[in-house]
C-alpha cells in the first residue's frame, strides 16, 4: 500500500473558557484522540451534529488551529512541527472551502482580487489568463472577474470560494459544509462541480457535513463523530452502520418517497455538554442499547475493516 | 365544506415590487399542506398573507382574497385580526434562538398567550403551560418553566415556541421552516411533534419547508412555488410519483437518495430571479430543461391535473 496523502495521528484539541477572579476556567475537549489516514484521490466524509468537533478537526488538519496534542502528516511532512515559513510553503498544497460564502469573501474585493490573493500570499506571479481560466473551471463567466460579492448569488459566491481554494492547484482540499447555506437546487450544482474538479485535478477531499444523505452520496468513506470522538468509520458509502448513533442519524433523515412512509423513532434527548463528558460512552444517555458497562467504561474503535467504538454494535 | 384556510388568486406587493402573483391554496382541518420552493420563491410571504401579517413588513394583498374559516381577512379590523392570531392561528418561527424574549422566564412567555387569548387566570394559565410542556415531552416541565431562554438548547427552545403557538388552542398552525436551525436528530423530533398535533388534535398545519423528504413523509398536499407563482399543487403521492411541472421534478431530483450513484445528482442550473427581474412568459423557462420558444412569451395557465393543478405549457399527456 502506498503512503497515505494525509495521516492524522491521535489529534486532540482542548479549549479553555471562562476563568477570572475567583472563577475556575473550564476546559472541554473539542476533538478527542482522532486518527485517520486518507489515500490520494479519496473523498472522506466527516459527519456529526453541531458540537461534535467536525469543524475543529477541519481547522486542525490545515493547522489553522494548533492541536493540543497529536500530529498531522501531509504526504510525509509533519505539519504540526513546521515553523512559519515552512508551513506557508506547505500550505500551497492544501486549501479549504468555507461554509458560508457570504462571510468568507471580503465585500470590498472584486472577484479578481479574491482570486489573486493566494498568489500574493505565496509570492508567486499570477500567470496570464489565470483568472479567466479559474472562473471557467468553476462554471462562471470570465466577465465576472470585475464583480463584487454583493452582486453574486450564494451559489456563485461559493463557486468563487472554490476557485480561490483551487487557485494554487492544491492536492488536498478540506470542504467545510460547502453547501450548508445554499438551497438544495444549488447544493446539487456545487456537489456536481466538486466531483468533476476532483476527477480533472486528481484532488483528495476531506468533506465535512451534517447531512449524512449528502455524504453517503459524495464520499468513499465516512467518519462519524459524536462529541469530539470518532464513533464509527463506514468503509464504503453504502455500508450498513454498526454504531447505534450512525443508525439514528440515518433514521433521522426523511425519505423523499411518500410510498415509503415510516414511523420515525427519533432519538430522545440532546447532545450532552462537552464541558462535562459522561465517564462512559458519550452516546450512552441517548442510546436504546446502552447497558451499565456503557455508562462506566469508554469504548474505543475496534481494529477491524469497519472500525466502531461500541460495546454492543448492531 | 369550506376550507379552514382558503387563498384565492392572492397577489402580494411591497411598494412597487409584485412579489406574489395569483396564488391559490386550500387547507382543511386535520390536514398538512407543505409549501416548498427555493429561497425567494415567496413561501414566507404566502404564510404572512395567510396570517394577515403583511403590513408588518410593509406589504399588502394587492389582489385576491384570504379567507380563514370563511371570513375574509381584509374585512376584519386590525383588532379582530390580532385576536385571530395566537388564538385561532398559531405561528412557529424559523429561528427559535431569536423568537423568545431573553429577559423573561420561559413559563411567563407561554402563560401570557392563554391569559390574553383564553382569559385564563394566572394560576390556570400556568397549569395549562405545564400541561403543554408535558405534552411536548419536555422533561421536568416545572423546572423548565422557571428557566431562562439562554439555559435551553435549540431543540428545547423550538418546543417552547411550539408550546406558545399551541397555548391559544389554535385550529391552524403555520410553521415557517421550523427545523432549519436545528440538528438532524432534533429535526426529526420536532417534525414528529408537529405531525402528532395534526393527527391527535386535528389542527391544520401549513408547513413551509425546503425539505422534500419532510413533505413526502408527513404532508397530505404540497404546493410548489417558483418566483412568486404556483408551479404545481396537489396531493403528495401522485406528485412524487409523477410530478407534472418540470420544476417539481427538478426539486425532487436535487435530493441525494440511498443507492444513488455519484454523478447522478442534478441541480437546477442558474438561480431564482429577483422580483424586479422576473423573466417573461413562464418564469422558470430560463432554467427549465423542457423550455421552448413559446415558454418565453406565454404565461402558462394553472391547469387542473387529477386532484391538483399545474402551470406549464408542456404538461405530460394524461394516461388514459
Amino acid at each position: 500500500m502506498t503512503a497515505p496523502m494525509l495521516q492524522i495521528e491521535a489529534l486532540t484539541k482542548r479549549f479553555q473558557t471562562g476563568g477570572g477572579f475567583l472563577k475556575r476556567p473550564r476546559a472541554m475537549l473539542a476533538v478527542r484522540d482522532v486518527s485517520l489516514a486518507i489515500a490520494k484521490g479519496e473523498v472522506v466524509g466527516v459527519v456529526g451534529e453541531s458540537g461534535c468537533g467536525k469543524s475543529t478537526l477541519a481547522r486542525l488538519v490545515l493547522r489553522l488551529l494548533e492541536p493540543s496534542s497529536g500530529r498531522v502528516i501531509l504526504d510525509g511532512t509533519d505539519l504540526t512541527s513546521l515553523g512559519p515559513s515552512a508551513l506557508r510553503a506547505a500550505r500551497k498544497r492544501m486549501a479549504m472551502v468555507f461554509q458560508d460564502p457570504y462571510s468568507s469573501l471580503d465585500p470590498r474585493f472584486s472577484v479578481a482580487d479574491v482570486l489573486t490573493e493566494p498568489f500574493t500570499v505565496q509570492r508567486r506571479p499570477l500567470p496570464p489568463g489565470q483568472i479567466a481560466e479559474m472562473l471557467t473551471a468553476v462554471g462562471l463567466p470570465p466577465e465576472m472577474a470585475s464583480s463584487h460579492p454583493h452582486q453574486l448569488s450564494g451559489g456563485q459566491r461559493q463557486r468563487v470560494g472554490i476557485a480561490r481554494a483551487l487557485a494554487l492547484r492544491p492536492e488536498f482540499v478540506v470542504l467545510d459544509e460547502p453547501t450548508a447555506s445554499l438551497d438544495v437546487s444549488i447544493q446539487a450544482q456545487i456537489i456536481d462541480l466538486l466531483a468533476g474538479l476532483r476527477d480533472q485535478m486528481g484532488l483528495t477531499y476531506l468533506f465535512i457535513s451534517h447531512d449524512l444523505g449528502l455524504v453517503r452520496y459524495f464520499c468513499d468513506r465516512i467518519v462519524v463523530m459524536y462529541l469530539g470522538a470518532v464513533v464509527e468509520i463506514l468503509p464504503t458509502a453504502d455500508a450498513q452502520p454498526r454504531h447505534p448513533y450512525t443508525r439514528a442519524l440515518i433514521d433521522s433523515g426523511f425519505t423523499p418517497d411518500p410510498t415509503r412512509r415510516r414511523a420515525i423513532a427519533p432519538l430522545s434527548g440532546e447532545i450532552p455538554s462537552p464541558f462535562d463528558l459522561p465517564p462512559g460512552c458519550a452516546f450512552a444517555g441517548r442510546c436504546p442499547h446502552a447497558t451499565d458497562r456503557c455508562r462506566t467504561e469508554r469504548p474505543v474503535l475496534d481494529a477491524t475493516m469497519h472500525p466502531t467504538a461500541c460495546f454492543h454494535p448492531l | 365544506m369550506s376550507a379552514l384556510l382558503d387563498l384565492q388568486n392572492v397577489s402580494v406587493a411591497i411598494g412597487s415590487a409584485h412579489l406574489l402573483d395569483g396564488v391559490s391554496l386550500r387547507l382543511e382541518r386535520g390536514q398538512t399542506l407543505g409549501l416548498v420552493g427555493e429561497s425567494g420563491s415567496g413561501k414566507s410571504l404566502t404564510a404572512m398573507a395567510a396570517m394577515g401579517l403583511l403590513p408588518l413588513i410593509g406589504g399588502r394583498v394587492s389582489a385576491g382574497t384570504v379567507r380563514f374559516d370563511g371570513q375574509d381577512l381584509a374585512s376584519l379590523t386590525d383588532a379582530q385580526r390580532r385576536a385571530l392570531r395566537g388564538r385561532r392561528i398559531g405561528f412557529v418561527t424559523q429561528n427559535p434562538m431569536t423568537a423568545l424574549d431573553p429577559v423573561q422566564r420561559i413559563g411567563a412567555q407561554i402563560d401570557v398567550v392563554s391569559r390574553l387569548h383564553l382569559g385564563l387566570t394566572k394560576h390556570a394559565a400556568r397549569a395549562r403551560t405545564l400541561d403543554l410542556l408535558t405534552q411536548l415531552r419536555i422533561p421536568e416541565a416545572a423546572a423548565v418553566a422557571e428557566a431562562w431562554p439562554h439555559q435551553l438548547s435549540g431543540g428545547m427552545k423550538q418546543r417552547i415556541v411550539i408550546a406558545m403557538a399551541l397555548a391559544g388552542d389554535p385550529e391552524l398552525i403555520v410553521a415557517d421552516e421550523p427545523t432549519t436551525a436545528l440538528d438532524v436528530t432534533v429535526q426529526a423530533q420536532i417534525i414528529q411533534i408537529l405531525a402528532g398535533l395534526v393527527r391527535e388534535k386535528g389542527v391544520a398545519l401549513l408547513l413551509i419547508t425546503h425539505d422534500m423528504g419532510v413533505v413526502a413523509q408527513i404532508c397530505d398536499r404540497v404546493a410548489v412555488l417558483y418566483a412568486g407563482r404556483l408551479a404545481e399543487e396537489g396531493p403528495v403521492a401522485p406528485i412524487f410519483a409523477a410530478p407534472q411541472h418540470p420544476y417539481t421534478a427538478a426539486l425532487i431530483n436535487c435530493i441525494p437518495q440511498e443507492g444513488m450513484a455519484r454523478g447522478t445528482l442534478r441541480g437546477i442550473p442558474g438561480a431564482v430571479p429577483s422580483a424586479r427581474q422576473y423573466p417573461s412568459g413562464c418564469r422558470f423557462h430560463p432554467r427549465c430543461v423542457k423550455a421552448t420558444a413559446e415558454c418565453a412569451t406565454h404565461i402558462p395557465p394553472l391547469t387542473q391535473r387529477g386532484d391538483g393543478q399545474a402551470a406549464c405549457l408542456h404538461l405530460p399527456e394524461i394516461a388514459p
